[in-house]
């Protein structure tokens, strides 16, 4: 005769009480009820109080002043824009104009950031105080500060472009910003865009293959001779059949200023290498970090199996390291875009410069652009850390954690 | 044996000595084997000596070699003046020192900044030291009364009414807005498709804020005897003093143990006392200084300092917070830190400049850096409640469930046990937060307050002093100043460090 278990009560009203008040029970619903109370007066007070305060400024609230032309212009456009666009062709353009000094940015911070990080790493004793050097001196000032440093006091001391500082008689960095070469397209930009683009697919199919190969039946392929001719070998191949796909236009000096070539603002210029190295120091100390977070044994153990230096380097010790370095990492990319909005300091016109800036001093309408503004950062950084989750889900997944 | 001994072998004469090995320390060890071991190596140190050299030497030649030191203007600091390439301008900072510091903050009462300076490097000095005692005293000292002090000497100005007043002024503008939200309901209910609805709702609103009336009656016919009793600041002092007391002594065991909080009570109202008669606030206090006139070092400094006095307490709520399991407070919390971490500081002062003046009532203006303080308090409480929130995670469960198997309610078991230990394993990281806070004070120069960078970039405008060199030297001179208060700040956060884990040191 076997009892059974009995059944565990249902305990209903317990469990709702757990729901509706968590730990604290019943005290912890009256705490939610008198705080959504206050919650509800404060945001009462705010309603009511920017009503009548709208009201007595003449200002009406809504977005329809979107549609109002703007009668500005803006020194630094993507997309084609003239004075007579709307203000959300300029919210467009300075949004574009914010995105593309931080992926600049990135690109060389990251560059910046993993030199001074190997130049801390380096077994050679003045090179890696020379980084540490660095690092000190860039973490230890604000931003801001070397923004205006590098805007005011460097490209400000630079010569008119007459006597213009020349780089290899191609570039030329004056007060006036950095004038290089503008590309334009040839003849052969159709054929070589395709062959280029095919190329890269095929070099990625390769890649994928050997992988597959290496870890389904143990077989090393060796494939980079290949992936060499197609990304280089193939696009030169198509370059002598068709005819150059661009040529550069270079610039020149005429009167007092340069023509032709792409033109880039002093702005741009200032904002980009303050931005880049500023975030270099923190990237360099991400780098450093995640590389000597890596056990010493992991080195060893990688030359007891007869690997390389360098395949132990690329093989163990990087993708551990990875792993520690890409979440602060992105944190920091995250940052720079978000320190991009400092172009307000020096009139860069990046969103918060145009929009938040010369367009709220415009209209009026204080609430709806800044809150259209504080809105796309929250956006971005929330993607952000999306990924962010995904990509810890994965890791943490992969390593059967 | 024998076998042995005549098989062995014994040396008769010494060995020769063999030679030193290679010195691998001090001076020439280190270059042995960290600079010139190989030919990578070798040619690395020949780049670094290069980077060196084109870094350090010109900019020891522009601070002083080739400096000019004295000089009434900016001819002093013009080359075809001088004779030789001009360095850096000194004259030039020792002209503009006062506005770097001070601002436009009137001459004749700049003592009171000097004096301000030196209170705060008294308070906190012994405070940072972590061998000296009373840090809770110190500590309350530096964080409440320390910033009151502060407020009325720089900003001068004195009190009208004390505690009473001020609570009950408070609490009649509470209830008025109550009782202002019911009438709109009960207005809006008279054209709306619930009206019914919300004329229940609107008159329950209206029943609680003259509930509200009626309950704090008492105090606000108090505050009225006084205000017609002339003397108001010292008979609204002893009346506070003596309720505050009570409470206390109420709360802290009646007869039984309230003799210590009672105590403690007294003795801060005395101290409060004596304050408010050295400096006179009863009287008017100091003759007020405008916040429009402050400026330079005095704003980057009190900007940080009241950013951290009050985002630690702001950053604790909400790490609490996030960690409750009341669903709407966690769900609160949640969305506040997350909102403010993700967006950019220079739209949270836009914020506070544009924004927040609009959500506040029409006759009710706040001075603009109050504003940008309220938008950096919020800021930086958010970044400071996840830095509080690692600390909490790392306490464990045990130290919780160890509190409460000793009766200790929640509120007890957070301020005395967990908070504590929390608090203490993030002081690195609470101090790395107020060095990002010191560096970001900056951003008050785009809303029109003069800090450090804003007076200086000010000053680059005075035709008197403009020479090539001048904005140079400027950067030169801020640019030092910010380094030593960040990098002490840095430092300081990794000796804490090391000291913490000083039993796990190996």
């Amino acid at each position: 005769m076997s009892t059974e278990a009995r059944k565990p009560p249902p305990q209903i009203a317990l469990k709702i009480r757990r729901i509706l008040g968590g730990k604290a029970g019943w005290n912890g619903v009256a705490v939610q009820l008198a705080f959504a109370a206050i919650l509800g007066w404060i945001g009462y007070e705010i309603v009511s109080n920017a009503r009548a305060n709208l009201e007595n400024q003449h200002i009406a609230a809504g977005f329809g002043f979107l549609r109002n032309n703007a009668g500005f212009d803006v020194n630094q456009t993507l997309i084609s824009y003239t004075g007579s666009d709307t203000f959300l062709r300029v919210f467009v353009v300075g949004l574009l104009n914010t995105l593309v000094v931080s992926v600049v940015g990135i690109v060389f911070a990251t560059l910046i950031g993993f030199i001074v990080a190997l130049c801390r790493l380096s077994p050679n004793w003045l090179l890696s105080r020379v980084g540490e050097i660095y690092v000190e001196i860039i973490r230890n000032l604000p931003v801001l500060f070397q923004i205006l440093f590098w805007y005011l006091a460097v490209l400000a001391a630079l010569p008119n472009p007459r006597q213009s500082i020349s780089l290899l008689g191609i570039a030329f960095i004056s007060n006036r910003g950095l004038v290089i070469p503008s590309p334009i397209g040839g003849s052969g930009l159709a054929p070589f865009l395709v062959v280029l683009a095919f190329g890269i697919v095929a070099a990625l199919a390769l890649r994928f293959h050997a992988r597959r190969a290496l870890f389904q039946r143990g077989q090393v392929i060796r494939i980079w001779p290949y992936v060499l001719g197609l990304l280089v070998g193939l696009p030169l191949a198509t370059m002598l059949v068709f005819g150059l796909p661009f040529t550069f236009e270079l610039p020149q000096l005429k009167g007092f200023n340069f023509a032709g070539g792409s033109r880039i603002i002093p702005e741009f210029v200032a904002l980009t290498l303050a931005l880049s190295t500023y975030t270099a120091a923190f990237i360099a100390e991400i780098v450093r970090a995640g590389i000597l977070s890596v056990h010493k044994g992991q080195m060893e153990a990688g030359a007891s199996l007869g690997l390389s230096r360098g395949a132990t380097l690329r093989l163990v010790v990087v993708p551990q390291a990875m792993r520690v370095i890409v979440p602060p990492l992105t944190n920091q990319y995250l940052n720079l875009t978000k320190n991009s909005s400092l172009a307000v300091a020096i009139g860069y016109p990046d969103l918060v410069s145009v929009f938040a800036g010369t367009s709220l001093s415009q209209t009026g309408q204080a609430i709806e652009i800044i809150a259209m503004t504080m809105g796309i950062y929250l956006l971005i950084s929330l993607l952000t850390s999306a990924i962010m989750s995904v990509y810890g889900w994965r890791v943490s997944r992969s390593l059967g954690a | 044996m024998n076998d042995i001994a005549s098989s062995s072998f014994v040396r008769r004469d010494l060995l020769a000595e063999r030679p030193a090995p290679v010195k691998t320390t001090g001076f020439v060890g280190l270059m042995r084997t960290r600079l010139f071991n190989s030919p990578t190596n070798i040619l690395l140190t020949v780049l670094g000596a290069l980077l060196l050299w084109f870094t350090i030497v010109p900019s020891v030649r522009f601070l002083m070699v080739d400096a000019v030191w004295s000089g009434k203007d900016r001819a002093a600091c013009l080359t075809e003046n001088v004779g030789f390439a001009v360095g850096a301008c000194w004259p030039y900072i020792q002209a503009k020192l006062p506005q770097l510091i001070y601002g436009f903050y009137p001459e004749a009462e700049r003592w009171r900044v000097n004096l301000t300076f030196v209170l705060a490097v008294v308070l906190l000095v012994p405070l940072l030291v972590p061998r000296l005692p009373a840090k809770g005293l110190n500590a309350s000292l530096f964080f409440v009364a320390f910033p009151v002090v502060a407020f009325f000497l720089l900003h001068g100005g004195g009190i009208k009414g004390f505690g009473l007043s001020w609570t009950a002024g408070l609490l009649e503008l509470f209830d008025d807005s109550i009782i202002g939200a019911g009438q709109a309901l009960l207005d809006l209910s008279k054209t709306s498709a619930v009206g019914p609805l919300l004329w229940v709702v609107g008159n329950f609103v209206v029943l609680i804020g003259t509930a509200i009336h009626w309950l704090i009656l008492p105090l606000t016919w108090l505050r009225d005897q006084i205000q017609a009793a002339g003397q108001s600041v010292w008979a609204d002092f002893a009346v506070t003093a003596v309720i505050v007391s009570l409470i206390a002594f109420g709360l802290g065991g009646g007869l039984r143990t309230g003799w210590r909080a009672l105590a403690s009570s007294i003795v801060a109202f005395v101290a409060i006392a004596a304050v408010i008669k050295l400096m006179g606030l009863d009287s008017g206090g100091l003759p007020v200084v405008a916040t429009n006139l402050w400026g330079g070092l005095l704003v980057t400094l009190v900007v940080s300092v009241t950013g951290i006095v009050t985002s630690l307490p702001i950053g604790i709520a909400l790490a609490l917070g996030r960690r409750s399991t009341i669903p709407l407070i966690r769900i609160f919390s949640i969305a506040f830190i997350e909102f403010w971490r993700g967006v950019p500081l220079i739209t949270v002062l836009f914020f506070a400049t544009y924004m927040l003046p609009l959500f506040l009532p029409g006759n009710f203006t706040v001075d603009g850096l109050v504003r940008a303080l309220i938008g950096i308090a919020l800021f930086t409480g958010a970044y400071q409640a996840e830095n509080v929130r690692g600390g909490l995670a790392a306490i464990q469960r045990g130290q919780g469930e160890a509190a409460a198997a000793l009766g200790l309610s929640w509120w007890k078991t957070t301020s005395l046990i967990v908070l504590p230990q929390a608090l203490r394993h993030v002081i690195p990281n609470l101090v790395n937060s107020f060095i990002s806070l010191f560096k970001d004070t900056s951003l008050v120069s785009i809303v029109a307050l003069f800090d450090l960078l804003g007076s200086l970039r000010a000053s680059f405008s005075d035709p008197k002093w403009s020479t090539p060199s001048t904005a140079f030297t400027g950067f030169a001179f801020a640019g030092i100043i910010y380094f030593i208060f960040c990098f002490g700040m840095s430092r300081y956060s990794l000796f804490v460090e090391h000291r913490l884990n000083a039993h796990r040191r190996n």
